[in-house]
């Protein structure tokens, strides 16, 4: 069952990266990464520094999902993307306000908070980055 | 000098009547049976008992069942390299001196998770759960990205990755021990429902019940045919894909392969077949690729012109790999050593590759993150 039930604390702690995108700069490479690590998975620093990344980005990769994991049957179906941010980070994570069939590689996007996860009927009902087709 | 010397498999497939321990320990008794002798440590496999059946400590909750109490016993887990990684510490345990001859016993239970959601939300532990699972994404939704980009990138279609599944299902008709047992349609794979586009079902490997066990002793002493284990090769990758190169290649493969060969001091050539870690079609054909078996972009015409048929000039899964012997995954990996066992022992029955002698198994865990490579010669 806890396979897809999560805690208070297990989401709280993820926040600075699910709700406003901070992420990790190397100081001794420049590579950016999400979640910040510790040590910089590109040259073993441990001088990575928080920064909070660019909300506007492009998709480069993408699915659309008709078999989903328990707790996210009411999004079906739904696009889980890699996204490449305006400053070369990648993250994956899911689209909104945009139907399957319109998706494309390369369709600019932009981060918006939304709904992401409810585990059970009374459980946590967690919020997050989505990316949606960027408002011009 | 570590040697497979026993094995007893357990049919894959939906076992209602059978629990995790009854799986477990038929598959232990044959092996140990088919060995004759007792063994002095257990060394269990599995991924998924915490999650789906609420049972951890698979040490002792596999002895208790076996009679064996008081053996040592633990638990190994590398998602869908559990099974080859129990086997890497079992021969650690013998060149220590700490065992002499170990059972490693892997077992899944699958389908005491009656729905979809739930399966697909226990494999994926397998992925980064809190950057990839959390937005919603799955295993198989990380095999579909990767899918996507190797039609992009080499131009294939739908239809080029039929003949994986084709042969898959093919071969698994002649293996007793298999969980899909029958031949595939062309037309029923192109009308298989989407998963995760443009991964359908039958891209898929099954959820699957399942145990197998092997012997490994320090002596070739098993009264009914013995193996060389020549080398292993192991590495690993970024468990979040999002974070990787490219997903056309998987690095992990390439340096347990070359780790494998160089350890066992050995030719690509004398390997007569390979049982690979097919848990889509696309890493199927990728594997095939990181192995040299085809060209990149090339494993679908491998796979179409009989290439990698059993009695082709490479052999791929003879005895149908995960997407039809099927895939109880914590167990898969021992099921691949027990096969490879059988077949250098000419005693695979049906899936049996005329004359081999020399063969390489390939498990992993997650998506390619995490790979153990298995040179096995019979003696
Ligand atoms: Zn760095």
């Amino acid at each position: 069952m806890w396979a897809y039930w999560q805690s208070v604390p297990a989401h709280w702690r993820e926040i600075p990266a699910r709700y406003r995108l901070e992420g990790g700069e190397c100081q001794d490479c420049g590579y950016r990464m999400i979640p910040r690590e510790d040590i910089c998975p590109k040259c073993g620093s441990r001088n990575v520094k928080p920064i909070d990344l660019p909300r506007k980005g492009k998709v480069v990769n993408y699915t659309v999902i008709w078999n989903a994991p328990r707790g996210y049957e009411y999004y079906t179906p739904y696009v889980i993307a890699i996204i490449e941010l305006e400053d070369g980070t990648r993250l994956t994570a899911q689209l909104t306000d945009v139907e399957p069939s319109d998706v494309k590689e390369g369709m600019e996007v932009e981060m918006v908070l939304r709904k992401t996860r409810v585990s059970g009927e009374s459980g946590l009902i967690a919020y997050s980055y989505k990316f949606r087709p960027l408002i011009k | 000098m570590v040697y497979i010397v026993g094995v007893g498999l357990t049919p894959v497939g939906n076992h209602w009547s059978k629990s995790l321990r009854h799986l477990a320990v038929e598959a232990s008794v044959k092996a140990l049976e088919d060995y004759g002798k007792d063994v002095d440590y257990v060394v269990v496999s599995n991924m998924l008992s915490g999650v789906i059946n609420g049972q951890e400590n698979l040490g002792s909750y596999v002895v208790s069942h076996l009679g064996k109490i008081g053996t040592p016993a633990i638990k190994i887990e590398a998602a869908g390299a559990s099974g080859a990684a129990a086997s890497v510490v079992a021969q650690g345990l013998i060149s220590s001196g700490v065992a002499e001859r170990v059972l490693v016993v892997g077992v899944e239970k699958m389908t005491d998770y009656t729905s979809l959601e739930d399966t697909t939300s226990a494999l994926s532990t397998a992925i980064d759960s809190e950057y990839e699972g959390f937005p919603g994404g799955t295993l198989d939704a990380m095999h579909a990205l990767v899918m996507r980009e190797y039609m992009k990138k080499y131009g294939v279609n739908r239809e080029d990755f039929s003949y994986f599944p084709l042969l898959m299902h093919k071969n698994a008709v002649d293996t007793p021990h298999a969980q899909l047992r029958f031949k595939l349609k062309p037309e029923s794979y192109m009308r298989s429902p989407m998963i995760a586009e443009p991964i359908t079902l039958l891209d898929l490997a099954p959820v699957s019940d399942g145990a197998a066990a092997i012997v490994l002793s320090k002596e070739p002493d098993g009264p009914n045919g013995n193996a060389e284990i020549l080398s292993v090769g192991h590495a690993t990758d970024t468990i979040a894909i999002y974070r990787r190169e490219s997903l056309t290649e998987m690095p992990a493969i390439r340096a347990a392969f070359s780790e494998a060969l160089e350890r066992a001091n050995i030719e690509r050539d004398s390997i007569d077949l390979y049982n690979i870690h097919d848990y889509s079609s696309v890493i199927g054909y990728i594997t095939t690729e990181e192995l040299g078996l085809a060209e990149r972009g090339k494993a679908p015409e491998l796979f179409k012109n009989g290439g990698a048929d059993r009695d082709g000039p490479t052999p791929v899964n003879p005895e149908g790999g995960l997407k039809a012997r099927g895939n109880p995954v914590g167990a898969t990996g021992v099921y691949q050593i027990a096969e490879a066992f059988l077949q250098v022992t000419g005693r695979a029955e049906g899936a049996q590759v005329e004359g081999a002698k020399t063969a390489l198994t390939l498990s992993a865990g997650g998506l390619a993150s995490n790979v153990i490579i298995h040179l096995i010669r019979g003696v």
